[in-house]
């Protein structure tokens, strides 16, 4: 497509969001003062508004473009990917939430050592962290080229860069206080700019007569194809999915925001009520989609698929309208849930990399730390995004996942239940984990048509490489029981008792 | 004038209270006792086992799914409401079972807790 009156609403969208998030980021700026409003917005978020700025971020281009379009080619075996997002966060609920914010922990790695009393098993987490942090980062990057692409027909690098700068810009101001406007804000923005043109788009669709597609048969079948393997498959991205939330770092980060157990358990409730909320309207764009755009199922292209759709359906200025909609909301996909991400990266190098550079022999105070460390969270994976190959949107997210559950899932399940973890079994846990799911991830980058049982295990790993992670976790963790961190009770009864209660929590 | 014969009046003794009301069960589980370790490791039982049992009703409902439609895979033909009951089930159904399953998670913790604080502070008898 040709720069030119096309272009017009898809400029006009991406810079009205760009200003507003910015001018949000800004506002926010008034309430942050302290260091504690910069890292935790001195963790008096109320469930309400946090609960919007976690939907908000976690709310990523694979689920505002990557999933129509995957439904588009594939049909009702890819609403697992929505289904899987969502229930992530009842498992997270029932299992992490609480004890996760009474434990005080700030990152998965402060996590790791005040529950073991490690720096070893601190500094795997840190590595984990980044990778998985940057795993994310670049389907993030990817989607946003993409957007721009056919939305104002720019080069594919403008994307990544216009989404880094402005992430970097709020970040390294604001830091958590002011994001957590911006994200919740951002939320709403893209439940609006979804749900909006879906409702005109089925009015059309009605006026049409509804015309169905088939509707039946392959694409109605919710379970990848292929028989056993698709079975395997299909299970192996559940797996993924539902475990994978807890240990995705954004997520963790947004918890400690909370002022108690309590409120943690609320906002993840009200999570899981804006996110079904949301993942009802991606599945509409797909049907559509296969009724009056069925040239864009392929796989370069399903990805632009909600983007093209209203101007595919709609003539005229309105078409123009909800087209400038869809481009603002994705544009808000990618900023929010890059800034989330790059928070986390940055707070996590900012304690273990950058806070231990000296420059002119002294060391960096936190908050300057913090911001070169923002600036290597979103620059490296910004350059991978411009020279690594294609994956698709959700499907790279989906591999993050699939590391996330086989890494930091057993270290959060076996530290919060269990008081027999040790340090020792902790790391080869994370050790197993991490080198089953990066190697898969190698295999998968490689093969470009997956076929057969060894590209099914290879493609979807968490089925294998979460009970591996698990059960070394356990078996290591016996083997050196003598290691058993003294003070472990002592951290079980601050991570379960109600804040209340007053007791000696270590 | 006589003094009324009789027993003196009686004269009210006030001082400060001298048992301190008891502490509560708090210090067992500060001193790590016996019995404080019993109280924690009920609580951790019940609210485990709270989680369980919420993951269980998810798996047999909604973890079953992709078994069920591989064993009998003419269901994506079946239509309920005018959709595909994969696309019902998948792209409707499941949310409002997660907020369901969440929301009874969260009162029954909070239960849990409520209970553990209060046979903490009961006094000891």
């Amino acid at each position: 497509m040709s720069p030119g009156l096309d272009a017009a609403p898809g400029i006009v969208a991406i810079t009205l969001v760009t200003i507003a998030t910015l001018a949000i980021g800004t506002w926010g700026l008034r309430f942050s003062r302290t260091t504690s409003d910069f890292f935790v917005a001195s963790r008096t978020v109320h469930p309400r508004l946090n609960a919007s700025a976690i939907g908000g971020e976690y709310l990523s281009a694979a689920s505002f473009l990557g999933v129509a379009g995957l439904v588009l080619i594939n049909g009702a075996d890819m609403l697992w990917y929505p289904v899987g997002w969502t229930a992530g966060y009842l498992v997270l609920l029932v299992l992490v939430a609480a004890p996760l914010r009474r434990s005080g922990a700030y990152t998965l790695p402060d996590f790791a050592e005040a529950r073991l009393g490690s720096r070893g098993v601190r500094a795997v987490c840190s590595v984990l962290v980044v990778a998985i942090g940057w795993l994310y980062l670049i389907p993030q990057f990817k989607g946003a080229g993409l957007t721009l692409r056919s939305a104002v027909g720019a080069p594919i690098w403008v994307g990544p860069v216009i989404v880094s700068m402005v992430v970097l810009a709020n970040v390294t101001m604001g830091g958590m206080r002011s994001i957590t406007f911006v994200q919740a804000f951002q939320y709403w923005l893209k439940l609006t700019a979804l749900l909006v043109p879906a409702a005109v788009l089925l009015v059309v669709w009605a006026g049409d007569g509804a015309t169905r597609t088939d509707g039946g048969g392959e694409w109605s079948l919710p379970l990848a194809p292929g028989g056993a393997e698709g079975l395997y498959v299909t299970y192996s991205l559940i797996v993924a999915t539902f475990l994978g939330t807890m240990g995705l770092p954004h997520v963790v980060v947004r918890f400690y925001t909370n002022p108690d157990g309590r409120a943690a358990r609320r906002t993840t409730l009200a999570v899981l009520v804006l996110l079904g909320l949301f993942y009802l309207l991606p599945p509409v764009y797909g049907a559509l989609g296969r009724i009056y755009a069925p040239e864009l199922a392929t796989a370069g292209s399903s990805d632009a698929l909600v983007l093209e759709l209203p101007r595919i359906m709609v003539d005229g200025p309105l078409g123009e309208v909800l087209t400038g909609m869809v481009t603002a909301g994705a544009f808000a996909a990618f900023l929010s849930t890059s800034s989330g991400l790059s928070i986390a990266v940055a707070g996590v190098m900012s304690q273990d990399i950058t806070g231990r550079a000296r420059l002119r022999g002294r060391r960096l105070g936190g908050v300057a730390a913090f911001r070169l460390g923002a600036v290597a969270a979103v620059t490296v994976p910004c350059i991978i995004a411009l020279l690594a190959p294609d994956l698709g949107v959700a499907r790279a997210v989906g591999l993050a996942f699939a590391m996330a559950a086989a890494t930091f899932c057993p270290l959060l399940l076996l530290g919060i239940w269990w008081r027999g973890l040790t340090s020792v079994g902790a790391i080869a846990g994370l050790v197993a984990g991490g080198i089953g799911s990066a190697v898969a991830i190698a295999w998968t980058v490689r093969v470009s048509a997956p076929s057969g049982w060894v590209d099914a295990l290879m493609g979807q790993p968490a089925a294998w490489t979460v009970p591996l992670a698990l059960v070394t976790m356990v078996a290591v963790s016996r083997l050196t029981r003598a290691r058993v961190p003294a003070d472990a009770g002592r951290f079980l009864v601050r991570l379960h008792t109600p804040e209340t209660l007053e007791l000696d929590r270590g | 004038m006589t003094q009324p014969v009789g027993p003196p009046s009686r004269v009210r003794v006030t001082g400060p209270p001298r048992r301190r009301p008891p502490a509560g069960r708090t210090s067992d589980i500060d001193a790590g006792t016996r019995l404080g370790g019993v109280y924690m490791r009920s609580l951790l039982r019940e609210q485990l086992r709270l989680a369980v049992g919420v993951l269980l009703v998810m798996g047999s409902t909604i973890g079953l799914l992709p078994l069920v439609f591989y064993l009998a895979p003419g269901l994506s033909d079946v239509r309920l409401l005018g959709l595909p009951l994969g696309w019902l089930l998948l792209g409707v159904v499941v949310y409002p079972t997660l907020v369901l399953l969440g929301w009874g998670y969260v009162r029954r913790a909070e239960r849990n807790e409520r209970d553990f604080a209060e046979i903490l502070s009961e006094a000891d008898r």
